[in-house]
C-alpha cells in the first residue's frame, strides 16, 4: 500500500468522523464533490449528513464552528485555500482565538488551510498563513512534513480542545508518499530531528523540510553533516530540541515559506540568540521567501520561496563563518 | 424594561462619578421596549441568545441575574469575564448566554452555529436563537455572511435589528441606500417584521409573532424597530450631532413612558403599582452592587496567563 500526503489528510478525517459522531466537516465544495483537492472525496456518501457545503463565507464559516464547538460539536472547517482564511482572519482571531480564555469554554475546531506555494498558482493562491497566525494567542499552528504527521496530527488536531489551524502544504499533496501511516509517535507540540548532524543545524517544517533535507544531502558530498530539525508544529515551538540541537552544532539557520518580515523563522532566531547565545558559533541566520507577494510563472516562483541551492548557500555561509 | 433602565441610570451615575466602572459604558436607554420583548420571547437555559451593545433589558428578560452585570463593569475576580473581558461583553455561553467580541455582525454566525451543532446532535427540539444588530452594524460583510448562511440552512434564528437612525455620529443617510433595511429580509430569504421600536405592544406583537415563527420550522426572522438612543453611544457621548427635530420626532419618544401610559390606559398597571415596582428594582440593584463591591479584584499573580484549556501546550509553562 502506498498512500499520499492528500489521501492521509482524507483517511485522518474519515477516521475522525468514524470515531467520534461530534465531528462533522464544513466548506466550500467539500460534500458531493468531495472538495477543491478531493481532500473529503467519498466522505459525504460515507457519513451522510456529517459533511456539509457552506456559502463562499469564510467568515460566516468559522463563526458557525465556533458556535457549534460552544454547543459540543468538533467541526473541521476547510478553506478551499488558506489564503482566502483572510476572509475570516476575525472570527479566527477573535472569536475562536479568546472564546477559552474570555469564557472558560474551550473551542475545538480544526481549520485546514491548503498552504504554500505551487508553481503556477500566483499571488492569491499560494500563501502560507503559520506566521500570521502564530501571532495570535490562543490558536495552535501545526505544519506537517510528511504523511504520517498529516495523518497522525490531523487526528490529535480534531481531539484537541483549542482551535488547531492544520497547515497542510499542497506541494506534498501528491508528490509525497509513504508505505504506511505508520504509528501515533509525537504528539502535537514536539520537534523532530529529521537527520542528525554535527556542523549546523537547519529548522524548518512543512515543505521547506524536503528542500533542506535535499540540501543536507547536498553538503555531505563536501564533508559537511548538518542537523535538520522538523519542527512540526510552529506554536507550540518545541524551543528544547532547537536549543539543543544548536548546542551540538553551534550554527542556525530557520528555513520558512512565508513571507520574511517577521514570523516563525525570526521567532527561532530570537530564541536562539537570547538563550543560547553563548553556544552559537556563528550569528544565526534566516532564510524565507522574498519579500513580494508570490509571483505565478515557474520560473518567477522558483526563485521566491527558498530552495535547495539558496539553502545550501547559506549554509556555506553559515559554516565559513 | 423598567429595571434595565434603573440598572443602566445607576451604571451611568457610577460612571460620572468616576473610579469604580472600569472602562466604558454603553446603554440601551431607549431601546428597552424592543430589547426585552425579544428576550421575554427567550427562555433562558434553553434558547440560545446573542445581545449586543443596547440589551441589558433582553438581558433582564432571558434570566441574566444583576450581579453578572455588576460583577462585569466592577471588573471583579467573581463575575463571568474575571476582569478578563468587560461590560457589555459578558455572557456564560454554556448556559445559552453568549459573550459578544466587539466586532459588529460576528455573532450572527456564531448563534447560528449553536443552532446548527444542535440539529446535528438532534437536540434542537424547538429552541431557538436570536442575536441583535446596529442600523450600522448591518453594513458589515459578517452580518451580511452570517444571515445568508442561517437563511441557507433553515435554522430557527431571530435577528433583531435595532435601527436607532445613528451609528456612533453617522446617520442612517451614510450608512445604507435601501429605503427601509427590512427589504433586506427579502434579499436573504428570510421573513421581515417590522415594529414600532418605542411602543412596547407593538414590540411585543411583533417578537412573539417572528420567535413563534421561528420555532415552528420557518427558518430565520429579522426584526426591524425604529427609534433613537435616550443618549449618547457612550456614557462619554454627549450625542450633539442627534438634530433636534428628531429628537422631539416621534422616534424620540421614551419606550417607557409609552408603555407607562399604555398600562394604565388599559388598566393593567396604575402609577402606584409602576412605583412599587421600581422601589422593589432599587433593593435589587443596591443588593447587587453591595455584593459585587465586596468581592476581590483580579490579581496579576493568581492570573494563568495562558489562553489555551490544553495546559501542556501552553509555551513557556513550567509544570
Ligand atoms: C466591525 C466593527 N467596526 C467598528 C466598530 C466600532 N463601533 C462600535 S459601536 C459602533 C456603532 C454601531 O452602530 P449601530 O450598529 O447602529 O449600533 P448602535 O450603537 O446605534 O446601537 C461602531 C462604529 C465595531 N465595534 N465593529
Ligand atoms: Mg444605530
Amino acid at each position: 500500500m502506498s498512500l499520499t500526503y492528500l489521501e492521509a489528510i482524507r483517511e485522518a478525517q474519515y477516521e475522525a468522523l468514524r470515531q467520534n459522531a461530534d465531528v462533522f466537516l464544513y466548506g466550500q465544495d467539500i460534500g458531493a464533490f468531495g472538495g477543491a483537492f478531493k481532500a473529503t472525496k467519498g466522505l459525504a456518501r460515507e457519513f451522510p449528513g456529517r459533511v456539509f457545503d457552506s456559502p463562499i463565507s469564510e467568515d460566516a464559516m468559522v463563526g458557525l464552528a465556533v458556535g457549534a464547538a460552544i454547543e459540543g460539536a468538533r467541526p473541521i472547517l476547510e478553506m478551499q485555500f488558506a489564503d482566502f482564511s483572510s476572509v475570516g482572519f476575525n472570527q479566527i482571531v477573535n472569536q475562536a482565538g479568546t472564546q477559552y480564555w474570555r469564557t472558560d469554554v474551550p473551542c475545538p475546531i480544526t481549520i485546514r488551510l491548503p498552504s504554500g506555494g505551487t508553481p503556477g498558482s500566483g499571488p492569491f493562491h499560494s500563501q502560507s498563513m503559520e506566521s500570521i497566525y502564530a501571532h495570535y494567542p490562543g490558536l495552535v499552528i501545526v505544519t506537517p512534513a510528511t504523511v504520517e504527521d498529516a495523518y497522525w496530527m490531523l487526528l490529535d488536531s480534531v481531539e484537541l480542545n483549542d482551535p488547531v489551524m492544520f497547515c497542510e502544504h499542497k506541494f506534498l499533496y501528491y508528490h509525497l508518499k509513504a508505505d504506511s501511516l505508520g504509528e501515533r509517535s509525537l504528539p502535537i507540540g514536539k520537534a523532530r530531528i529529521a537527520r542528525p548532524g554535527r556542523h549546523a543545524t537547519v529548522v524548518t517544517y512543512s515543505a521547506m523540510l524536503h528542500e533542506a533535507l535535499k540540501s543536507a544531502e547536498e553538503l555531505q558530498l563536501d564533508g559537511y553533516q548538518i542537523e535538520v530539525v522538523d519542527l512540526r508544529s510552529v506554536k507550540p515551538m518545541d524551543t528544547d530540541t532547537i536549543l539543543a540541537s544548536v548546542a551540538r552544532t553551534g550554527r542556525l539557520l530557520a528555513v520558512g515559506e512565508s513571507f520574511p518580515w517577521g514570523g516563525v523563522t525570526a521567532e527561532i532566531v530570537a530564541r536562539v540568540s537570547a538563550e543560547a547565545f553563548h553556544l552559537l558559533d556563528a550569528p544565526p541566520m534566516r532564510l524565507n521567501s522574498k519579500d513580494t507577494p508570490i509571483p505565478y510563472h515557474p520560473n518567477l516562483w522558483k526563485s521566491h520561496r527558498p530552495t535547495v541551492t539558496t539553502i545550501s548557500d547559506a549554509v556555506r555561509r553559515l559554516l565559513r563563518y | 424594561m423598567q429595571l434595565s433602565r434603573q440598572v443602566e441610570e445607576k451604571l451611568g451615575s457610577l460612571y460620572r462619578s468616576g473610579g469604580r466602572i472600569v472602562g466604558g459604558v454603553y446603554l440601551g436607554k431607549g431601546q428597552e421596549a424592543f430589547s426585552a420583548a425579544l428576550g421575554v420571547q427567550l427562555v433562558g437555559g434553553r434558547d440560545v441568545y446573542g445581545p449586543l451593545i443596547r440589551d441589558q433589558a433582553g438581558r433582564i428578560a432571558f434570566g441574566e441575574p444583576l450581579l453578572d452585570c455588576f460583577r462585569t463593569y466592577l471588573g471583579t475576580a467573581t463575575g463571568p469575564m474575571r476582569g478578563r473581558d468587560g461590560n457589555i461583553h459578558r455572557g456564560r455561553p454554556k448556559e445559552g448566554m453568549l459573550a459578544m467580541i466587539s466586532h459588529l455582525g460576528a455573532l450572527v454566525s456564531v448563534v447560528t452555529g449553536v443552532l446548527f451543532a444542535r440539529r446535528l446532535r438532534g437536540s434542537l427540539g424547538d429552541t431557538v436563537g436570536a442575536t441583535s444588530i446596529g442600523d450600522g452594524g448591518t453594513s458589515t460583510g459578517a452580518f451580511h455572511e452570517g444571515m445568508n448562511l442561517a437563511a441557507v440552512e433553515k435554522l430557527p434564528l431571530i435577528v433583531s435589528v435595532a435601527n436607532n437612525q445613528f451609528a456612533y455620529s453617522t446617520p442612517n443617510s451614510r450608512q445604507f441606500a435601501c429605503e427601509d433595511l427590512l427589504s433586506r429580509a427579502e434579499g436573504y430569504g428570510v421573513r421581515g417584521w417590522s415594529v414600532a421600536g418605542t411602543d412596547l405592544a407593538s414590540c411585543l406583537k411583533g417578537f412573539r409573532a417572528a420567535v413563534a415563527a421561528a420555532r415552528s420550522g420557518s427558518g430565520p426572522q429579522m426584526v426591524v424597530g425604529r427609534m433613537l438612543r435616550l443618549g449618547g453611544h457612550g456614557e462619554h457621548d454627549d450625542a450633539s450631532y442627534v438634530p433636534e427635530e428628531a429628537r422631539f420626532s416621534h422616534l424620540g419618544q421614551d419606550c417607557l413612558m409609552v408603555a407607562e401610559k399604555t398600562l394604565a390606559a388599559r388598566g393593567l398597571a396604575s402609577a402606584e403599582v409602576v412605583k412599587g415596582w421600581e422601589q422593589e428594582g432599587r433593593k435589587l440593584i443596591d443588593a447587587a452592587i453591595a455584593q459585587a463591591g465586596r468581592e476581590p479584584l483580579p490579581d496579576p499573580y493568581r492570573e494563568r496567563w495562558d489562553a489555551l484549556s490544553t495546559s501542556h501546550l501552553v509555551e513557556g509553562r513550567s509544570e
